[in-house]
Order: structure tokens, then C-alpha cells, then sequence
């Protein structure tokens, strides 16, 4: 499995240089990658892990933000800042990419969408470092994203 | 893998050839099949044996004979930083400052109804006489205490059935009552007493010693407590009765016999609660390492409760013994008392039940300093004949069998708890001290495996010069003729060793500490909180970890002589991934945090210039990245404290 992953990586990394100065070629090619992974539609747009249907949102919740920005501050902002790239990604418009769903699957099992999302493979060439498992409640997950929510443009 | 399996293909038929005469080995693909776990798959058992002169305790898995971990507990360990990080050195002093390196002895578990229960793992210091708690949900060491009025704590640290107590014993006489100390080695028999320990032991595992028994200047060697119908009596061999303090291989070995002392431990408690005997001179250290701060803390208490036999009855009682017993186990049905007498030509099983029987009709040969001498054919139950010579150790299957190691014949004897006469013998290599057998000395013993704790090794490895670790030898005792299964060599000198089913510990292990509840004094719990202070010289750094870079990384304003801190927080919330941490020119250590953790180091920086410091544990593929700059100026310097990561 870890040569398979090295290679993927390499491979990935060899796409993402080839394609680099067209966008849409770099969107055409995880469509691409992402028929051969195995997952469901479901999973490549919400994720892989605890969430298997689409999480419901209401109003933004200011206590739950409030929450959300203390346990981001303890256990993300050492690699995500919310106007910038840092370690990871910008996140303050992470829900303009990527779906709710998608990202507490992400906070929730980063070491599977690491190594089995081809999304979140190519990702890793891109910045790196694999996100680490903070190992989050999903009520804490849940906080953080309405917490990004908040900060979202 | 291949080339292991090969080689035990191609070795276990030699030996087995070798050997065939004495032993009846099992076939070899049959042994090879027995200790097998293949990869990815667990042991049946935790090993924990004691490092002997190490002062640790490594930890094997039984019965493939991997060495899972060494838990750091007497000696400083150049691995995590023990002993060397701020939070830790609390942990090795003592009455006589900071103690560096000991000698560990006899691990013990604690124990619920005679049963090992996989809480808490304890064990002695010889040297400087202490006892550790080890916490198995941790594999920490979370309490050491230090027994005063002691010298060479060897009969230790066994415990009471519901691990009510741990106790402990002089090994070496020593002047103890109040007043001067300063005598002649030669008035050994009029000035030098030993006691005996009892460390109270309270829900949470606390420990703390409850009262000392002042008793004859003999040397106290090892012990057991009693269980089921003996529960609430300890039992203690002696040696050296003849009190000699020189040359004690032969002014130690003229009287046929020495005594096991059986101490009632139940009423001495009684005695100590109704505040009987009186409080004497006992400076000694008890250190706590506190798991939300992540920090020890050592005080220094200076009284002990001091029991004496000659004011008070019906504490404890000797029950004569051939000839300088070693080792005293007792039964998992509590009935008997075994000694080993490494220099008897039989092995003395006494009867609990006729012990009591003698002291009712205070059936006494003597009484010495208080205490009454028993009768020995008033209270022998057997003479185990042809054991070996030299016995040490006895332990138990629960099938009413009973092992013992001969030192000198180099054999583990097997005989029966019913005719007390040997049944199988079995050779090993080389002269075994301790054995042991999962919950070998508790009152139901896993039996299964017997492991034999050899003192000498010589051809059994590949040599390593003139020292050589340890060899252990994995013996299958589920049939009637035991089976040498393995040998396996072990780190230090393992005196005794315990096991325990793997999932009595595993249930409870703790995988991260959880950075919410870390309440250590400089934790800093995101990267915004980080911050470098100073006051006066001193320099606190508030520093996190998080794969895969610290912050800060670059701190300047630091000046030659400063005393610096580092306070490293690891904020990974996930099992198994430490961060380490080393600076160039450090005279301390280097720093191994877990996830969660916080640990210091303290750095006295020596010259101007740019140093740099790392991340010593592959963390990640960026681990190479991980790394900062301090610039250190020169002693009144103006460069201001600066820090940072990222900018």
C-alpha cells in the first residue's frame, strides 16, 4: 500500500507539473482519476468517512461559531489560516470549493481521504503535507465548520 | 523474515540434536509454531521484566520474545528524556539529592482478590531503597517513594492480595534506632537492626509508607504475601543469622538453618491505626508525577511509624529454614510456604495451617529481640528431595505443580504440590536465578508458558564483546514434560518478572493525551499562544510542535548565559506521533514529546552565533523541514527578544 501511494504520488505530482498552467486541464484530469477510484458519486463529491448523506444546515449558529473558532484556533490554525494559504489550503472559502458534507468528512478521516480520495491525493502534491487527525468529535467537527461558515466570502 | 525462519529451521535441529539427551524438546517446527505471532499479530502476554542493573523495565511479548518497550523508572533514559526534562527530574530524587541511575529488582502487579488486575506494575530500587508505581494505562511511571531506615531494598516489592500493601525489607543490617550511627562495622550484633516496609497503598494507587517493623540485624532477602487462608500474614526470608559483617560467603553459611520471618501484617495494621509504636527519624522523598500538569513534584517527609516486636505481640513470628534461604512463594492455595534454601540439600515446604497451630500453643524453640522461633518439625509440611542445588525461586501453574530453579545444576525441577517429589527436570542455559509464570505467584495462575531468567549466557547469541545481554529461555508447561520453546535475550538483568494476559492492559491504554485537558504550567495550546518571555536571565520559550514545524522557528535575543527553557507542546491529537526535540550544544538531553504533551528542556547556550535545533523523530515526509534558528548574542547584548514562524 505505501509504494502504491508513493507511486500515486508521484504520479500525481507528475499530472498536477504537466497541467499546472491550465485549470482546466488540472479539472478535466482529477474527473479523470476520480472514474478509477472506486468511490460512489456520493463519496467523490461529500467525502469518505462518518457522513454517508448530506449534512442539513440551518442559520448560523453565533454560539456555535464561537466554539467553532476556539477549537479551530487549538487544533487547526497551526497549518490553516482563513485568508492565506499557510501549511494547508486557505479556508476562508473552502465552502465555495468544496461541499459541507466534504469537509467534516475531511476534519473527521484525513488519513483515508489522504491516501484514497483522488482529489485529496492530488492535494498532497500540491501542499505536501498530509492533514493530520486532529481526532475531533463530530459535534467538534461540527463547530469548526460553522465557524468557517462564518468566515466564508 | 526468510532468513529468520531459516535460521530457525536450520538451528532448532542442532539444538534439538545438541540436546536431546537431557531435554525432550518439542519437534521443531512444533516449538517454532508455538512462539510464532506472525506480523501484524499480537502477543498472548505482557512481559514485564526488571532491568536489573539498568534501573528500567523492558517489556516482552510472550511468547514471541519481542521487545515491545523499556519503561524508564530508576535511571535517567536517553530515549524521552526521563529524568532529564524539567517535568521529570522530580522523579529521581531522594533524602540524598538526585539519584541518576538505579538498581531495579522484582517487578509485581497489583492485584484484586490474589489476581494480577493489570492497573499499576510496581517495583524496588535496591540501592537506594525505593519502590515505583507504574501506571499500565500509561506505561508511565507516575510515584516513586523512597523507604527510610532501610539498606539494600531487595524483598520488595511484593503485595498484599488486594494490593492493601507493597512492602519492603533491609537486605543490608544497619544501625537504625535513633541516636548515633557513628559505630564500628564489628558491633554489627550489638548495634545493627533491619525493618520491614509496609507502603500503604490507597484507591487511586497513592502510596505511602503506613508503618516499619524494627526486627533482628539479619539480612532480609526476599518476600510474599499470603493469600486465601495466609491472607494477611507476609512472609520474609533471612540470611546471615550469624550476623557477620565480613567476608559473608563463609561467616554467612555456618548455621544450618536461617529463618522465614512471617509478619501478620493485619494485626501490625491494627496496631499502626490505634497508633501504637512510636514515630522515628525516616527522612525520605516521595515523588508524584501529576498526569493533567504532566509534571512531578518530589517533597521530603522525615517521620516514620516504627512498630517493635519486643513491645508488641503477636506481630511476627520465625519459622527455621535451611539454609540461607533465597527466595519465599507461597502456594496459589495459600497452604504453603515454600523457601528456597540455595545452600539446602532439600527444599522446605511449610504448612501455613501448622505455623498457626504452633503459635497458638507457643510452640517456640526460642525467642529472639521479641520475636518467638518456631519449632521446625512443628511447623515443615515436606522436604522436597533431589530440587537442584542451589534453589532460588519457586513458582506455580495452578494444576498443582510447582517450579523451582536450581542455580548451580542450571535446571528448572518440577514436582508435585501433593507428593511433593519431583516429576520433570529440565536443563537450561545458564543458570537460572528468578522464573516466572503468567500470574505465577497469584492465586490463579495462567500457567501455559514458565520463563527462565538466566544469570548467564555466554554461547547462547552471537557474541558482543565481553558483556552480553541476558538470556531468557521460554519453557511450555501445558503438558507433563516441559519443552524449551525459545530463547530470547533481554536487556540488563532481569531479577524477577510478571505477565498478564495482553487484554487486561490493553483495554485501558490511553493513545493521546488530550490537549484540553493538559494543565501543564507552560503549556501553550495553539500556535497564537506561543510566545518567548524573558525575566532577568531566565528565558521561558512557549513552543509548539505540529508536523510538520515548530513555532516559533526563528527566536532571536537570546545572549550567552541565559538559562532557556524550552516548553514543548506537541498538538498532534493523534496515537503514535511524537515529536523530538534537540539543540545544538545542549549539555542536558534531548526531549521526546507525545501527542498532547508538554516537556522542557533547559538550554545554557555558550557561544554567540546562529544554532540550530530539530525535530529528532521521523515525523512526516517533511520531517527534514522541521527545524528552527535561535541567534544567540553576546552576554549584554541589545538585540531585542523576537520570534516567529512563517514571517
Amino acid at each position: 500500500m505505501n509504494t502504491h501511494s508513493i507511486f500515486a504520488i508521484i504520479v500525481s505530482v507528475f499530472f498536477l507539473a504537466a497541467c499546472s498552467s491550465g485549470e482546466q486541464k488540472e479539472g478535466s484530469d482529477t474527473s479523470s482519476s476520480s472514474s478509477k477510484s472506486g468511490l460512489t458519486q456520493f463519496q467523490e463529491k461529500h467525502g469518505i468517512g462518518p457522513y454517508t448523506e448530506k449534512i442539513e444546515l440551518g442559520e448560523i449558529d453565533p454560539a456555535l461559531v464561537a466554539d467553532g473558532d476556539k477549537i479551530f484556533e487549538q487544533n487547526c490554525s497551526a497549518c490553516h489560516k482563513i485568508d492565506e494559504r499557510y501549511v494547508g489550503p486557505e479556508l476562508g472559502n473552502v465552502l465555495n470549493r468544496r461541499s459541507p458534507t466534504f469537509v467534516m468528512n475531511m476534519i473527521l478521516n484525513p488519513d483515508a481521504m489522504v491516501k484514497k480520495h483522488p482529489e485529496v491525493r492530488a492535494m498532497l502534491a500540491q501542499y505536501y503535507t498530509p492533514m493530520p487527525n486532529q481526532n475531533l468529535s463530530q459535534d467538534q467537527a461540527r463547530a469548526v465548520l460553522e465557524y468557517l461558515r462564518s468566515e466564508t466570502k | 523474515m526468510k532468513s529468520v525462519l531459516f535460521g530457525l529451521i536450520v538451528a532448532l535441529p542442532l539444538v534439538f540434536a545438541q540436546c536431546s539427551k537431557k531435554q525432550d524438546l518439542g519437534g521443531n517446527s512444533e516449538a517454532a509454531q508455538k512462539v510464532y505471532v506472525a506480523p501484524g499479530e499480537h502477543d498472548e502476554y505482557y512481559g514485564f521484566m526488571s532491568g536489573g542493573y539498568s534501573g528500567q523495565m523492558p517489556i516482552y511479548g510472550i511468547p514471541s520474545g519481542r521487545h515491545l518497550y523499556t519503561i524508564p523508572i530508576f535511571s535517567q533514559a536517553p530515549v524521552n528524556g526521563y529524568g532529564y526534562s524539567e517535568e521529570t527530574k522530580p522523579m529521581l530524587e531522594t533524602s540524598y539529592g538526585f539519584v541518576p541511575w538505579g538498581d531495579a529488582h522484582h517487578p509485581e502487579l497489583s492485584q484484586t482478590e490474589g489476581v494480577p488486575d493489570g492497573r499499576w506494575i510496581f517495583i524496588n530500587e535496591n540501592n537506594t531503597p525505593r519502590i515505583a508505581r507504574i501506571d499500565l494505562s500509561t506505561f508511565k511511571t507516575v510515584e516513586i517513594i523512597e523507604i527510610p531506615n532501610s539498606a539494600g531494598n531487595h524483598a520488595s516489592s511484593f503485595v498484599t492480595p488486594n494490593t492493601e500493601y507493597v512492602t519492603a525489607a533491609t537486605r543490608f543490617s544497619i544501625p537504625i534506632e535513633d541516636g548515633n550511627k557513628d559505630v564500628s562495622i564489628d558491633s554489627y550484633a550489638e548495634n545493627f537492626d533491619g525493618t520491614l516496609s509496609f507502603i500503604k497503598v490507597a484507591d487511586e494507587g497513592e502510596m505511602s509508607i503506613d508503618f516499619q517493623i524494627l526486627v533482628p540485624g539479619y539480612n532480609y532477602d526476599l518476600s510474599h504475601a499470603g493469600k486465601g487462608p495466609s491472607d494477611g500474614w507476609a512472609f520474609y526470608t533471612t540470611y546471615n543469622t550469624e550476623q557477620a559483617n565480613t567476608l559473608l560467603e563463609i561467616n554467612a553459611s555456618k548455621n544450618d538453618k536461617d529463618f522465614i520471618a512471617a509478619v501478620n501484617w493485619k494485626k501490625a495494621a491494627e496496631y499502626a491505626a490505634q497508633g501504637k509504636g512510636k514515630m522515628v527519624e525516616g527522612p525520605h522523598a516521595h515523588n508524584t508525577f501529576d498526569k493533567k500538569t504532566h509534571t512531578a513534584t518530589s517533597e521530603i517527609l522525615n517521620k516514620v511509624r516504627m512498630l517493635d516486636p519486643r513491645e508488641l505481640e503477636g506481630l511476627i513470628y520465625f519459622l527455621p529454614t535451611p539454609k540461607s534461604p533465597h527466595g519465599v512463594d507461597v502456594d496459589p492455595s495459600g497452604r504453603y510456604i515454600v523457601g528456597g534454601g540455595k545452600l539446602a540439600t532439600v527444599l522446605p515446604v511449610h504448612s501455613f495451617d501448622k505455623m498457626i497451630t504452633a503459635i497458638e500453643n507457643e510452640d517456640y524453640e526460642t525467642i529472639i529481640d521479641g520475636v518467638p522461633v518456631l519449632n521446625y518439625e512443628s511447623v515443615i509440611h515436606a522436604e522436597v528431595k533431589n530440587a537442584g542445588l542451589g534453589p532460588l525461586h519457586t513458582e506455580f501453574d495452578g494444576k498443582g505443580n510447582a517450579y523451582t530453579t536450581a542455580f548451580i545444576s542450571s535446571e528448572i525441577v518440577k514436582w508435585s504440590l501433593e507428593t511433593f517429589e519431583v516429576t520433570d527436570r529440565i536443563d537450561t542455559y545458564y543458570s537460572p536465578g528468578h522464573l516466572m509464570i503468567p500470574g505465577g505467584d497469584s492465586k490463579k495462575p495462567w500457567g501455559e508458558y514458565l520463563v527462565a531468567l538466566n544469570k548467564i549466557t555466554k554461547d547462547r547469541y552471537l557474541p558482543t564483546g565481553p558483556e552480553l545481554f541476558h538470556s531468557a529461555q521460554l519453557i511450555d508447561i501445558s503438558g507433563e514434560k516441559m519443552k524449551l520453546l525459545l530463547d530470547f535475550p533481554t536487556d540488563g538483568e532481569p531479577h524477577y518478572a510478571q505477565a498478564i494476559p495482553a487484554e487486561l492492559v490493553t483495554e485501558n491504554q490511553v493513545r493521546f493525551y488530550k490537549l484540553d485537558d493538559n494543565e501543564h504550567e507552560y503549556v501553550t495550546k495553539s500556535e497564537k499562544a506561543t510566545k518567548v518571555e524573558r525575566d532577568g536571565n531566565e528565558v521561558h520559550v512557549y513552543m509548539t510542535a505540529i508536523r510538520s514545524h515548530f513555532t516559533p522557528d526563528n527566536i532571536e535575543g537570546i545572549r550567552v548565559g541565559d538559562e532557556v527553557y524550552f516548553h514543548l507542546t506537541n498538538l498532534e491529537q493523534d496515537w503514535d506521533l511524537p515529536h523530538g526535540f534537540s539543540i545544538l550544544g545542549a549539555n542536558n538531553a534531548e526531549l521526546l514529546v507525545m501527542p498532547g504533551e508538554t516537556l522542557t528542556l533547559k538550554w545554557t547556550p555558550q557561544r554567540a552565533g546562529i544554532i540550530p535545533f530539530y525535530c529528532t523523530d521521523f515525523c512526516s515526509a517533511l520531517h527534514q523541514e522541521m527545524q528552527g534558528y535561535v541567534r544567540v548574542s553576546p552576554k549584554g547584548s541589545k538585540t531585542p527578544i523576537s520570534f516567529g514562524t512563517g514571517k
